[in-house]
């Protein structure tokens, strides 16, 4: 119970900074101003080509899925950035001194930040993934293969981040832990491309290294999630003609991943916050 | 082994190590702080005093050694509710108000909400900063965060302070403010323990010192202690030189112009010292009783000449009459800060 209550504090202490620092706003603002512009630009194009046939809808699902990558994207960057100062740097600043001479564990002060900053990033990554499929859904009448559960990939994926930028703060500069985060993130999604040509060429290689990559930072196990997702139905797939093994080899495709993939998640998320726990405990500070 | 739990103790250590790396910062500190006790640390830069306090807060983990603080081994948990914090490095959110800051540290501490107005006002009321309760610590002065510091230690009444270099960003006044809190603190019954470089304010507030040095404890001694290390000095003329040879029998004696300085000298025995230089001719200008400073005590511990700009750079009569206690160590040039206390000086 007391060590609830003090996670809570620093969860609590975490969504105040968010909103007084203006990250939350920064946040609603964005998301308006892109479902807006979602919806405005799918309605040109609706103006242009109206999505009336498979082909037509092949062609928006493909725009989605693009907007989607560059949204998971920015909602990686905006974990990696809102988690990499907030340990180290402000135990360097002098600014969790006073708060871990307290009766806190540095358990709590850790997974408090995490949740706290999980709340933020998860509800915006759910609210803007769904305003942006029903900006579409709206100028277009597209809908794709399973909207209901492509935002709360991306929402997953958000967590993998912040998971692993958070622990990065522990112990590495922010400059130096955002930018390794960064490029993990890009790499374990390269690995993700590489590992789906391994798959439709049957090479075992390719499919190890991205089997692996997915190991150490699945992250884009839950994009191929989101991709999956916002991807066209079989339907409109074979109405338009496109081989459905072809469309696989595409960077921007994806399918639901197996079960076992997203318990791995979990498990990952859970060991990463409790090595970050442990790099935090023997910290000096 | 551990260290065993002694009642009216609020702090004890023994042979508390920290290396970092190949660096000893703390090298074996075995000290006791009795409870009600205003407790001076003191220590040249990197004498492991801050690494020695983040030790007594968990902050860190000693390499070797033990200690308790307030009965409870170092690094528990639940003992950080009756310990007050002000660190070296105070830095606090600057998006919040200081009200902000004082009602999380209230949480953060435990302390029944009901209690928390009170305790707010009252420590932003102990500090000064009533009036800027509702300015953000974003525009606040370095003295006013270190304020803001003091008020965050104070929260929920500490039985033990800790205080790491208090004053550093305070104006005299702050100083002056300061003094009053600990002094406060001590009537109440609370341990203060004062890490502090400013050696004049740690003599004017604390009880006893520890003076540290490479890790090390080198001495521990009570104000008391300190300030009965007596002498005095005398301002004579007419005596050619052999007031040094009369004041040699009272103790250590030394004759620097017209003014004869005795070291060790008691007390008692001062009308017979200044009955001796008149019926040797001499004319008596002033008779200035002196003591050690703790900056004396400090330098001289440490292996260091104290500086003679300390010496002579006075304006009052008592200050113009310092010289060194230590008379055999050497001029007054070379030889040391003994300064005269000018409420107890007595003119002949």
């Amino acid at each position: 119970m007391s060590r609830a209550v003090s996670v809570l504090i620093i969860a609590r202490l975490t969504l105040r900074e968010a909103m007084r620092r203006r990250l939350l706003w920064a946040l609603v603002g964005l998301t308006v101003l892109i479902v807006a512009l979602t919806w405005w630009g799918f309605t040109r194009i609706a103006d242009v080509s109206p999505v009336t046939g498979p082909t037509e809808m092949l062609g928006v699902s493909q725009v989605l899925v693009m907007l989607a990558f560059m949204f998971s994207f920015v909602l990686a960057m905006t974990a990696v950035f809102a988690a990499s100062p907030s340990i180290g740097p402000e135990i360097e600043s002098g600014l969790l001194l006073a708060i871990l001479a307290r009766p806190i564990d540095r358990a709590e002060v850790l997974f408090g930040r995490w949740l706290g900053l999980a709340v933020v990033l998860v509800a915006y990554a759910i609210v803007a993934g769904y305003l942006e499929i029903a900006a579409v859904g709206l100028a277009t009448g597209y809908l794709p293969a399973d909207p209901a559960v492509a935002p709360l990939y991306l929402a997953g994926q958000t967590l993998v981040l912040l998971t692993l930028a958070i622990v990065f703060s522990t112990r590495i500069a922010s400059v130096a832990g955002g930018a390794i985060a960064v490029v993990a993130y890009g790499l374990a999604w390269m690995a993700g491309v590489l590992g789906g040509v391994g798959e439709a060429f049957h090479s075992d290689v390719l499919r190890a290294a991205g089997t692996i990559a997915r190991l150490i930072l699945p992250s884009d196990v839950l994009w191929r999630g989101a991709a999956g997702a916002l991807s066209p139905t079989d339907q409109v797939l074979s109405g338009s003609g496109v081989n459905a093994a072809i469309y696989r080899f595409s960077p921007f495709s994806g399918a639901a991943p197996e079960p076992y993939w997203l318990a791995w998640c979990i498990v990952w998320v859970v060991a990463v916050l409790w090595l970050g726990i442990v790099l935090l405990r023997r910290r000096e500070v | 082994m551990t260290v065993e739990r002694i009642a009216g103790l609020a702090i004890e250590t023994r042979e508390l190590r920290k290396e970092f790396g190949r660096i000893v910062a703390l090298a074996g500190l075995t000290m006791t702080v009795p409870r009600g006790e205003v407790f001076g640390f003191l220590g040249p830069n990197g004498a492991g005093k801050t690494t020695a306090v983040k030790l007594l807060l968990g902050l860190s983990r000693p390499t070797a050694g033990d200690g308790r603080v307030l009965g409870e081994p170092l690094g528990d948990v639940p003992v950080r509710r009756l310990v007050g914090y002000l660190p070296e490095l105070f830095r606090y959110q600057t998006w919040m108000t200081a009200r902000e800051v004082l009602g999380l540290h209230c949480e953060l501490a435990r302390l029944p909400r009901a209690e928390w107005d009170q305790e707010i006002r009252a420590a932003l009321d102990l500090v000064g900063l009533a009036d800027r309760a509702d300015g953000r610590t974003q525009t606040f002065s370095k003295g006013m965060q270190q304020r803001l510091g003091l008020a965050v230690a104070l929260l929920g009444r500490p039985d033990l302070l800790i205080l790491d270099e208090p004053t550093s960003a305070l104006d005299p006044v702050g100083r002056q403010d300061v003094r009053g809190i600990i002094g406060a603190l001590r009537d109440r019954g609370a341990t203060v323990f004062l890490n502090s470089h400013l050696l004049t304010e740690v003599e004017r507030v604390c009880d006893r010192v520890a003076i540290v040095d490479r890790g090390r404890v080198v001495a521990e001694l009570t104000m008391a202690e300190l300030t009965d290390e007596r002498g005095v000095s005398v301002r004579v003329t007419g005596l050619d030189g052999v007031g040094g040879e009369v004041a040699a029998r009272y103790g250590t004696a030394r004759l620097d112009g017209e003014w004869l300085f005795v070291d060790g000298i008691a007390d008692a025995a001062v009308p017979s010292l200044v009955g001796e230089l008149v019926a040797r001719g001499g004319a008596i200008h002033a008779v200035v009783p002196t003591h050690h400073t703790l900056e004396e005590r400090f330098l001289s511990l440490l292996g260091a000449a104290p500086d003679a700009g300390d010496a002579g750079d006075a304006g009052t009569a008592a200050e113009s009459a310092t010289g060194s206690a230590n008379a055999s160590a050497g001029s007054v040039e070379s030889g040391g800060a003994a300064k005269a206390t000018p409420h107890d000086g007595a003119g002949a």
